[in-house]
């Protein structure tokens, strides 16, 4: 579903993010993406959503591949994945109907079917009592339930999300991280950058940690070769 | 189309103080277009009046028959260019010559200026090469003893003609830069204020086009704002100088609504540039 092949990304000026990075990430699944802060761990994702391009390599995300890629084909692609960040990047002079409205406006949804859409999403994240909400009227924990149900807008196949609970409290924190694993449960992959490794222990997902550009533990890999012993 | 709109006139209301800004700008720009662009159609207008006195004087010579300057004179008047010609004796020159020298009339006694032919031209006939030609085929006659069109004057006037459209279109070319400049600008600080909602869009999967469609139409409607501004402006103006200083032309109604919609293009323009920037770095 997805799948880096000796993936390298270059900056001019900061030089190698990542270096000869291969890996896939099956349907459905949940993977961690962890290391210390500058190890390459935003770029991955941005290479999944293809704000960047690999430097040397493919990166395949459903049917699209990196290779072949036109500017056109990238708001293709975002239709089909949701995106979350640290900061949840919110639109602070609407409520958070509008925000949520917004981005299903922004890729076309009939009029008539946005309203109900918005009052599933938002039950969905437990805020169907916030619609009128501003933004800032919310604590962090609530404004990323927002991001995320805009991030559901498209019924993605992969939510990546990027620290999403880097600006979080311990409690909010869980909050959100027991959200995902619903989504997740749903069917939805999850690709999740963090540095927080007591919510990784928690759980038993996938993780892979990232230094230096460089893919430097997978416990899938891990696994596979206990298996094999 | 319905939400680039809704966007767009978000836009509008959110930041009035720099739309409004922005038309003005525009408004002032094209307005003193406009105001060259009077001038120009004032000046065009002065010529063809002008042209319309621009007269071949034909002087005959002191020993020619009447049938021959007769026959000179209906010949001339035979050519397509030539309206009219008329016969002006020696008596009628010395007439003429006392009724514009007024009080220093009584100077002249005696018929020592010669008679001649007055030609007149067609309208649209005017042209400096024509009516060189005109004259040369005049001279030919034996009864004409020399011709007059004041030709020196009559090349001034092309001359301040032809640099009067050259300045006004260099100048024209100029501010038409300079307002596509100015519109790219207000519209770059439209959307860096909605870098924000841009990267969101972009998240979500909206097109280029998408993206871009409210910030053009926000362009487009500025250009039309500050081209209609401009329009009044420049009304208000010739109207200001008709009344106190001279009687001017207006444009005509089609050239007017050029003017709008040259402010729609420039609108237009510099904010298709600047979001096409904007976008290509996101």
């Amino acid at each position: 579903m997805i799948r880096f092949t000796n993936v390298t990304k270059e900056y001019p000026r900061t030089g190698t993010a990542l270096a000869n990075v291969t890996l896939h990430v099956a349907k459905g699944e949940f993977v961690f993406f962890t290391g210390p802060s500058g190890a390459g761990k935003s770029t991955l994702l941005k290479l999944v959503y293809m704000e960047e391009r690999p430097t040397h390599g493919e990166v395949r995300v459903g049917g699209t591949s990196s290779k072949s890629l036109a500017r056109s084909d990238v708001a293709k692609l975002r239709r089909k994945l949701g995106i979350v960040f640290q900061d949840f990047r919110l639109l602070d002079d609407r409520d958070v109907y509008a925000n949520i409205a917004f981005a299903l406006e922004v890729i076309g949804a009939p009029r008539g079917a946005i309203p109900s859409k918005v009052g599933r999403l938002l039950e969905r994240v437990g805020l169907a009592s916030k619609a009128a909400a501003r933004p800032r009227e919310l604590s962090g924990g609530e404004q990323q339930r927002v991001a995320i149900a805009r991030a559901l807008v498209n019924d993605p196949f992969v939510l990546v999300a990027d620290e999403p609970t880097g600006n979080l409290d311990d409690r909010a924190m869980r909050g959100i991280f027991q959200l995902l694993r619903e989504i997740n449960a749903a069917g939805t992959a999850v690709l999740m950058a963090t540095h927080n490794l007591d919510l990784i222990r928690r759980s038993d997902y996938r993780t892979v940690e990232i230094n230096r550009g460089q893919v430097v533990y997978d416990s899938k890999e891990m696994v596979a070769a206990v298996g094999g012993l | 189309m319905r939400l680039a709109f809704r966007e767009a006139l978000i836009a509008f209301s959110r930041a009035p103080l720099l739309s409004a800004l922005s038309v003005t700008t525009i408004a002032f720009s094209l307005f003193a277009l406009g105001l060259f662009g009077l001038v120009a159609v004032n000046i065009r207008r002065a010529l063809e009046r002008v042209e319309q006195r621009v007269e071949v004087r034909a002087f005959i010579a002191d020993d020619a028959s009447i049938d021959s300057v007769s026959g000179a004179m209906q010949a001339l008047a035979a050519m397509p260019e030539v309206a009219r010609v008329d016969y002006v004796s020696k008596d009628q020159a010395l007439q003429r010559a006392r009724r514009d020298l007024g009080e220093f009339s009584d100077v002249f006694e005696g018929e020592f200026l010669p008679a001649s032919m007055e030609i007149r031209l067609r309208p649209g006939l005017k042209d400096q090469a024509q009516v060189k030609a005109l004259v040369e085929r005049v001279r030919a006659y034996s009864v004409v003893d020399d011709v007059r069109y004041g030709e020196e004057w009559v090349d001034k006037l092309y001359r301040v003609r032809d640099l009067a459209a050259i300045t006004g279109l260099i100048l024209g070319v100029a501010f038409a830069a300079v307002s596509v400049i100015i519109i790219g600008s207000t519209i770059r600080m439209a959307v860096l204020a909605r870098s924000r909602e841009i990267s969101i869009m972009r998240l979500v999967g909206a097109t280029d086009n998408f993206i871009r469609a409210p910030f053009l139409i926000e362009g487009f409607a500025k250009g039309v704002l500050g081209g209609a501004l401009a329009l009044v402006l420049t009304w208000v103006a010739s109207q200001v100088v008709s009344r106190y200083l001279l009687e001017t032309q207006f444009f005509e109604p089609s050239f007017a609504a050029l003017g709008v919609m040259g402010g729609a293009v420039i609108g237009l323009l510099g904010s298709s540039l600047s979001v096409g920037r904007h976008l290509r770095r996101v």
